[in-house]
């Protein structure tokens, strides 16, 4: 507490890089242009929806990469920097093909790991296998189920714990609501609400996927969130 | 033909003079009618006045780099006869959001000239443009004979605009919608296109995301029967794909819907035959979310394949190698760094006739990722591909040697694009700046147009710019340089610079002041994230009155600096358009 109070008397007086009249950031890092943060995320518009992906280029913010370069151009962490690498916003967001999820540096080196499940859905006459790593989020995969399952629409599949995430993410905003709901049997064989767990998780854990009616799938959203909580 | 023209008039044979003398303007138009180089037509119009007069008037295509460099007014005042327009807008460096929003080049005030002048107008390119639904409206009701619209880098209509070219344009020879930043908001605007309309002969769409009607689809690429070129998006399917392509055996270029779907093998079958029937495509792209399985329908097409774009695939290097083998004459290669070296490795060994490459990062902004493509990649097809001249290339790492390898067999590069995506990183392994590679870039490379240059950099790299790149046209400079004699260098070295663009350089006033009398042989110059200040900024634009000097200004920065500056010659004299947040000065 007593070095925090320290602190705050010394940040004025701190050296720092930069144009005059730059306003002090908290972050302490000397920067030439203002509100960087805040440029980077209008800016570079990322438009992926995943929010985690949106809290890890913050944290980045906090700890850049010390560099051993010469100055006087400070060369910035490359999220911190508008319009860099230069690339065309238009080509980023066409992008869909990164994995996001965590921990998935091996599986990048090994190349394809396919992750094949069956899907299916009540009603239909056949099953269909699909392969979750070609996708890399909820909207993806929904995109390829109902073009799959062509003759149904997949519903919306948030019950109304589940819309949070399901509104902040939007990734409904294209589906139909009807009665059908697409829910995933884990790893620990109990069957869960897709949608509930970052992409990456859910690749991971998921065993096969069916397509349940609406009616059975209410009595799912309890347990879901029941188990999501004793996850966290 | 204009060589001999101009030797007649230069003949001292008296006899001759007469002859040129009472050489009937008629004649002369048509003479110069059958030039088509830019450059040709405003060297024809300098030498004389009657020169001038007919080359005016003979005239039917105008290209203008910069929107702001002449006016409407001005352009239909000179040219009566003009056909074909293509415009170019906004500072290139707005493809990647340093440019404010509403900073200008809307095209209507352009339109509504043309709508006076020249009502038989046909073919609009447009670049970098702000383009609205009612501009388009406009231009799809106030030109009978329009044929041809390109959209490239755009932003400002929608699906919407797109209805009303569809719908009016009775004589629409192609309809070409790239990389713009649209609204859109439905797929219906393909469903206007009248059931009486066949003259397509280009369409694509390949960067919308709407669904459109695929019997719609279907019933326009069977009535078209010209139809050369076509670039669907990702929503159409394999198996539309296939029903598409069975109605038009003729096509030259295509760009493929989504690649994923489950084919069970009947209809596999089918899309490979109907591949293999379409004897003349030279071009390929699309292949949205590829999945390595059904990529042999294509080999057979791939055999006659100039031109494969992957660039929104990620294909990894297995499966790439495996689709390359099938492409000996591939010219023209655009992919992902999913590839990785072995896959470029497997480029160089296939394509040997290739000249044109360009690497894309899949993901560039991730600085967790560790793959994509490093100087191995690049040295392996510069060994197998000696005829490369354009390249582009996104990597993490580089180093001197290995540029100087690369130019050594490859010493015809005309663009040299390279971005090491890390700013100011330095040779890997030696730890040096990569000063060595651009020098060795210049001076192997006489004909070297454009340079890109990236990675660490001090003033050696544009000391040996500024002295051997003779040919320079456009130069690209970021995170780079030690002081104001790099740019120095450059403006008093490079005697055929037209574009510089420049962004977070220790350049300040001193650079930018000794450039004055260049400025107007150039089209522009971008500095942004320099030390360039407003003052400087005034200076230049007291003295050089032909010079439109404009300011960004970014919220709350201090108010001597010039955080964006951008310079451009023009006879239009300073904009009327510009937002608040543009000075000019």
């Amino acid at each position: 507490m007593e070095a925090l109070g320290l602190n705050m008397g010394f940040e004025e007086t701190e050296l720092r890089l930069g144009l005059p009249g730059n306003r002090v950031r908290s972050e302490g890092e000397g920067s030439r242009k203002r509100g960087f943060s805040e440029t980077v995320d209008l800016k570079l518009n990322l438009s992926s929806k995943d929010t985690s992906e949106k809290v890890k280029s913050f944290q980045k913010e906090k700890h850049p990469l010390p560099r051993a370069t010469d100055p006087p151009a400070k060369p910035p962490a490359k999220t911190q920097v508008v319009g860099w690498p230069p690339v065309r916003s238009f080509r980023k967001n066409m992008l869909g093909v990164v994995q996001k999820s965590s921990g998935e540096e091996s599986d990048m080196a090994g190349g394809n790991n396919a992750a094949f499940v069956k899907v299916s859905m009540d009603g239909a006459p056949y099953l269909r296998k699909v392969d979750l790593r070609m996708y890399n989020t909820y909207k993806d995969l929904y995109d390829a189920l109902g073009k799959m399952f062509s003759s149904f629409t997949i519903g919306n599949c948030g019950s109304q714990g589940m819309k949070d995430f399901m509104n902040e993410s939007k990734l409904m905003d294209l589906l139909n609501g009807s009665d059908y709901v697409p829910t995933y049997e884990d790893k620990d064989g109990d069957w869960m609400l897709v949608g509930d767990v970052p992409w990456g998780m859910f690749v991971e854990s998921c065993k096969r996927l069916r397509i349940v009616k609406g009616t059975e799938a209410i009595g799912l959203a309890p347990r879901a969130m029941e188990k999501c909580k004793n996850r966290r | 033909m204009e060589s001999e023209s101009k030797r007649k008039k230069e003949s001292p044979n008296t006899a001759e003079l007469a002859v040129t003398a009472s050489f009937p303007d008629e004649v002369l138009e048509i003479v110069l009618s059958l030039l088509t180089s830019h450059r040709d037509r405003s060297s024809v119009s300098l030498v004389c006045k009657d020169w001038y007069r007919a080359e005016r008037w003979s005239r039917t295509q105008v290209f203008i780099g910069n929107c702001y460099s002449v006016s409407p007014e001005i352009l239909t005042r000179r040219f009566p006869n003009i056909r074909s327009v293509t415009l170019k807008g906004k500072p290139r460096f707005s493809d990647f959001n340093l440019v404010p929003p509403n900073w200008g080049a809307d095209i209507h005030a352009w339109l509504v000239a043309f709508a006076a002048k020249y009502p038989f107008l046909e073919e609009l390119r447009l670049k970098r443009m702000a383009v609205s639904d009612e501009s388009l409206e406009f231009l799809a009701s106030n030109f009978p004979n329009f044929k041809l619209l390109s959209l490239l880098s755009c932003d400002g209509f929608s699906t919407d605009g797109l209805a009303a070219i569809a719908t009016h344009c009775k004589n629409l020879t192609e309809l070409d919608i790239q990389e713009n930043g649209i609204e859109d908001s439905s797929g219906s605007w393909l469903s206007c296109f009248p059931e009486s309309f066949t003259s397509l002969e280009v369409l694509n769409f390949a960067n919308l995301t709407s669904e459109v009607n695929t019997d719609a689809l279907e019933r326009l690429v069977s009535r078209c029967k010209s139809l050369k070129v076509l670039k669907v998006n990702k929503s159409i399917s394999l198996e539309q794909l296939q029903r598409l392509l069975v109605r038009a055996p003729q096509l030259e270029e295509l760009g493929t819907g989504s690649f994923l779907q489950d084919l069970t093998a009947r209809p596999y079958a089918d899309l490979e035959s109907a591949f293999n029937n379409c004897k003349n495509i030279h071009t390929l792209s699309g292949l949205w979310e590829a999945v390595p399985l059904y990529l042999p329908a294509l080999y057979n097409s791939c055999a006659n394949l100039t031109f494969l774009n992957l660039s929104y695939t990620a294909l990894q290097s297995g499966e790439f190698a495996k689709l390359v083998v099938h492409c000996p004459r591939l010219r023209r290669l655009w992919v992902l760094d999913t590839v990785e070296d072995k896959g470029l490795e497997a480029v160089g060994s296939n394509c040997p006739l290739l000249e044109e490459l360009r690497v894309f990062p899949a993901d560039p902004f991730d600085e967790e990722i560790i793959h994509g493509v490093t100087e191995e990649g690049f040295v392996a097809v510069s060994f197998g591909c000696r005829r490369l001249h354009y390249v582009l290339y996104f990597c993490r790492q580089m180093t001197n040697a290995a540029v100087a390898t690369i130019v050594q067999n490859c010493p015809n590069f005309t663009h040299f694009r390279l971005c090491i995506m890390t700013p100011g990183l330095p040779d890997y392994l030696t730890n040096e700046p990569m000063d060595e590679a651009f020098g060795a870039v210049v001076k192997t490379c006489s004909k070297l147009q454009r340079l890109s240059v990236s990675g660490l950099l001090t003033d050696l790299t544009f000391e040996y710019i500024g002295k051997y790149a003779k040919n320079l046209e456009t130069l690209s400079v970021a995170f780079a340089g030690r002081s104001d004699r790099g740019m120095q260098c450059v403006l008093e070295g490079c005697p055929k610079l037209r574009k510089l663009e420049i962004r977070d350089c220790p350049f300040g006033n001193e650079a930018l002041l000794s450039g004055l009398e260049k400025y107007e042989s150039m089209r522009s110059l971008w500095m942004s994230a320099c030390n360039v200040t407003m003052n400087a900024c005034r200076r230049l634009a007291k003295q050089m009155p032909r010079l439109n000097v404009e300011v960004m200004k970014e919220d709350g920065s201090d108010d001597s600096q010039a955080d964006k500056v951008y310079i451009y010659r023009t006879v239009a004299g300073p904009r009327r358009d510009a937002p608040p947040s543009v000075l000019t000065l």
